[in-house]
């Protein structure tokens, strides 16, 4: 594998942005029949290097050269014609065509300018049987599939376009692990038939599981290439965010903490939903941290849209605060001190058009009803505080949130929340998609905040954060909460215990 | 299997037999192929229309300029025939790449300024209405023979029946949109970038092109549907055709295409527009019930399909592996 030439070569890349330099000097080689993961940060350049790479930014100085030709991409559509093919977290294609269209709309087999559907639908399905091990229906819409298989048709569109490099940019965040695992299979099987696979993911796990070799970047700068064998984990991060890792202890608290254990904030008795979540019991104390552990579509998220009353429930009840709670609407729920933070940062929580301060008064004024408005004093003062207490980046309320980085969208929003001073918040995979940094900074904010007495319910697909963070964590498994582990028995192999069954 | 995404469409051509079966229970004379054929001849411009305006929303776009394009092709057919004296070999032709040339104009609007279609084709449908008046203020009747031919000419069929030219045209129209839309690369462009725009551009898609065309199509059947039109009414008028963008509208919905974009059948359509003819036609039957009963019927036809796109598309949702 080492031995023969790469097949990709980027030397000394640096571009520019008006008043940042995104990368200075950046290397990065790709073998023939390796996966090599590009590894660093939010901002330390990653999107950069595959965008320069993919002709979606130009190069300000340096080379690239693939198959030993010096090649400038001036259109994703150029670089694709050169061999070098994406694919994207969010799946690019068209979910309301088939699948087989999806492989191959704009290169549809043709006579006399007819497309020749019968052929296309063989080749298509001949395509992901031998390539891709997926023996699918390919008449139907892809939207009939899930999300992995959406990705596995990306991946056969670009295979299709004769790819030397395939990129697949962040392909595992909203896959389950058996996906993932599928996923997996097919990287292999590529790598073997000699395709060079650069890797982009947040999940060290994943890194270590399938990478040949990793590339650190750092602000910009490149830092290292490396053999995955030879870096250990905590080389990997510490080089990463270029400071030793201030691993977070992992909270044990005495029974004499300030909670109050008497009457729940939040419980759940029997409350269920058909087709979402069966019935369950579940109560949230006044400064707990629960965390919901579980498989991707084990029903962490239906078990806690019923709490805000997102969704409504069809069997048991909710308590709140001892109290009943009858037919639960978000807004309720927020004036009874319930807060939800979403997992789609994205579509369900930031307004992108709006500065850092509105989308951080938002939910407070809410509540207070739109025709008492919050002095333009008051907001910025709130604003300032929040950005000074959650750190957030840069800190400038005027800042329009699109611009800025995913971790500190994500502060945003919990500052939104926070500041309604909930007794309950839940906040659904608070973490995704952000760096290190910031993900230790807002488990942090979570201990803090439920010393001070305020209840949470933590979900999060990374196992080792519920652990650190919880006082208690209840298992889900197939949309069934199976287990319910507290101290002293919270370890991780407890929980994967549960997840797994048996 | 029958493919779910076949059952609007399906369930249209079914609701068309039913309301044709009905109709024929409760009156003499209602069940004949000339019955049919006649909504197509009362409806051959909007049939003709309403294929333009299918490419347009499955695209993820509206067009409400086409019934003031037919107005507009009218007027400018029967000044310059009957005022000006110009054969109809000339106008025709003329009228038809005035259309296509004012949907291109819209579409590149539409595109390069990325300004939403509703509100390009609003403008548009208020320039070509006002356009109308500029050249008569009052109906101009046509005497013209050609048109009074194209006019009175029925095409037999075997059997006995007739239609009239204009359903010819707009049969032809109908297949060769049938191929494009679904045997031609741009048919599928137009499919891909009403499913995501985006998408289609990261695939690779001619975006501009293939939305330009798009327009471009639906001025030409638009002009097209005008020319059928002043076939039909052998005058041109300001007020010709008013409202005719909101019933295309509702016979490509009830034809089972998504106002979202991204799926939709001319299939659709055609028994989309049927559907809007037998309805008219139950109603001149009935007598004694005024024309707008026509409204109120498509009205709640419309709430109908479009519940039903919603809990098909909700089925559709919940049918992927969880």
């Amino acid at each position: 594998m080492q031995d023969n030439e790469p097949i990709l070569q980027m030397t000394g890349i640096h571009k520019r942005f008006p008043g940042v330099t995104a990368l200075s000097g950046v290397s990065f080689r790709l073998f023939p029949g390796e996966v090599h993961a590009l590894m660093g940060e939010n901002g330390a350049g990653k999107s950069t290097l595959i965008k320069v790479l993919t002709g979606v930014y130009s190069i300000d100085e340096g080379t690239v050269t693939l198959g030993g030709s010096k090649v400038a991409a001036r259109s994703p559509l150029e670089a694709q014609a050169l061999g070098i093919s994406t694919v994207y977290q969010e799946v690019n294609l068209c979910p309301n065509l088939t699948v087989a269209e999806n492989v191959f709309v704009g290169r549809e087999p043709r006579r006399f300018g007819r497309i020749l559907w019968k052929e296309m639908n063989r080749k298509a399905t001949e395509l992901l049987r031998e390539r891709l091990h997926l023996d699918i229906d390919v008449t139907l819409p892809l939207q009939d599939y899930s999300v992995a298989v959406q990705q596995l048709v990306a991946i056969a569109r670009a295979l299709n376009i004769s790819s030397k490099v395939l990129i697949l940019d962040e392909p595992t965040s909203s896959l389950d692990r058996g996906e993932v695992e599928q996923l997996f299979r097919v990287m292999r099987k590529l790598k073997q038939e000699g395709l060079a696979i650069l890797f982009v993911t947040h999940f060290l796990d994943q890194v270590y599981e399938i990478s040949d070799r990793i590339t650190i970047l750092r602000n910009g700068e490149f830092v290292g290439e490396y053999p995955a064998a030879d870096l250990p984990r905590l080389e990997l991060v510490s080089r990463m965010i270029g400071k030793e890792v201030e691993l977070l202890e992992r909270r044990i608290r005495g029974e004499a903490s300030a909670a109050d254990r008497t009457i729940p904030v939040a419980a759940a008795k029997g409350l269920g939903r058909k087709g979402a979540i069966e019935p369950f019991d579940l109560a949230i104390h006044q400064g707990e941290v629960v965390g919901l552990a579980g498989l991707l579509g084990s029903g962490r998220t239906e078990a806690a849209r019923l709490f805000f009353g997102a969704d409504r429930s069809d069997q048991g009840r909710l308590e709140l605060s001892g109290a009943e709670a009858t037919s639960i609407s978000p807004r309720s729920a927020l004036d009874k001190g319930i807060a939800f933070c979403s997992e789609n940062r994205k579509t369900e929580g930031i307004i992108e058009d709006l500065t850092v301060r509105e989308n951080i008064i938002l939910a407070l004024q809410a509540t207070r009803g739109w025709f008492r408005a919050i002095s333009r004093k008051r907001q910025d003062e709130i604003a300032l505080e929040y950005i000074r207490l959650l750190n957030i980046n840069p800190p400038d309320p005027e800042q329009l949130i699109r611009n800025l980085s995913g971790g500190n969208q994500q502060k945003v929003i919990l500052a939104r929340w926070l500041l309604t001073q909930p007794k309950l918040l839940i906040l659904d995979e608070p973490t995704r998609g952000i760096d290190i940094g910031a993900k230790a900074e807002i488990q942090k904010l979570v201990m803090t905040l439920s010393e001070r007495g305020m209840a949470f319910l933590f979900i999060s697909s990374e196992l080792e954060e519920v652990l650190r963070v919880s006082d208690r964590i209840a298992v889900l498994r197939d949309r069934r909460i199976v287990k319910e582990i507290a101290e002293p028995d919270i370890n991780q192999q407890n929980v994967m215990q549960a997840i797994a069954g048996g | 299997m029958l493919n779910r995404k076949y059952l609007p469409v399906i369930v249209t051509v079914g609701l068309f037999l039913l309301m044709f079966a009905a109709g024929s229970l409760r009156y003499d004379g209602f069940f004949s192929f000339q019955v049919i054929l006649n909504l197509l001849i009362d409806n051959a411009y909007l049939l003709i229309t309403a294929v333009g305006m299918t490419f347009v929303i499955v695209s993820g776009g509206i067009d409400l300029s086409v019934g003031s394009m037919i107005a507009l092709t009218t007027m400018v057919s029967a000044s310059l025939v009957q005022e000006h004296g110009w054969p109809p070999g000339v106008v025709i032709p003329l009228v038809l790449c005035m259309g296509s040339a004012f949907g291109w104009l819209m579409g590149a609007i539409i595109h390069y300024f990325k300004i939403q279609p509703f509100i390009v084709t609003l403008a548009g449908m208020f320039l070509a209405r006002g356009l109308c008046y500029v050249i008569s203020l009052n109906t101009i009747t046509i005497d013209n023979p050609f048109y009074t031919t194209m006019a009175q000419t029925k095409v037999r069929l075997p059997g006995g029946d007739t239609v009239s030219i204009s359903v010819i045209i707009a049969l032809v129209v109908v297949i060769a949109a049938l191929y494009l839309a679904h045997y031609t690369r741009f048919g599928r462009s137009v499919y891909a970038i009403g499913g995501s725009e985006q998408s289609a551009l990261l695939m690779g898609l001619p975006i501009a092109r293939t939305k330009i065309l798009v327009y471009t199509f639906s001025g030409f059947c638009s002009s097209l549907a005008g020319v059928v039109f002043t076939f039909y009414m052998l005058s041109g008028y300001g007020l010709h055709a008013v409202g005719t963008e909101l019933d295309t509208i509702a016979a490509v919905v009830i034809g089972g295409t998504l106002l979202t974009g991204g799926v939709g059948f001319v299939a659709g359509t055609f028994f989309g527009v049927l559907i809007q003819g037998v309805i008219q036609t139950i109603i001149s039957f009935e007598g004694t019930l005024s024309s707008w009963w026509t409204k109120i019927v498509i009205g709640l036809l419309l709430f109908l399909f479009i519940l039903l796109q919603r809990l098909l598309s909700a089925k559709g949702r919940q049918a992927v592996r969880t």
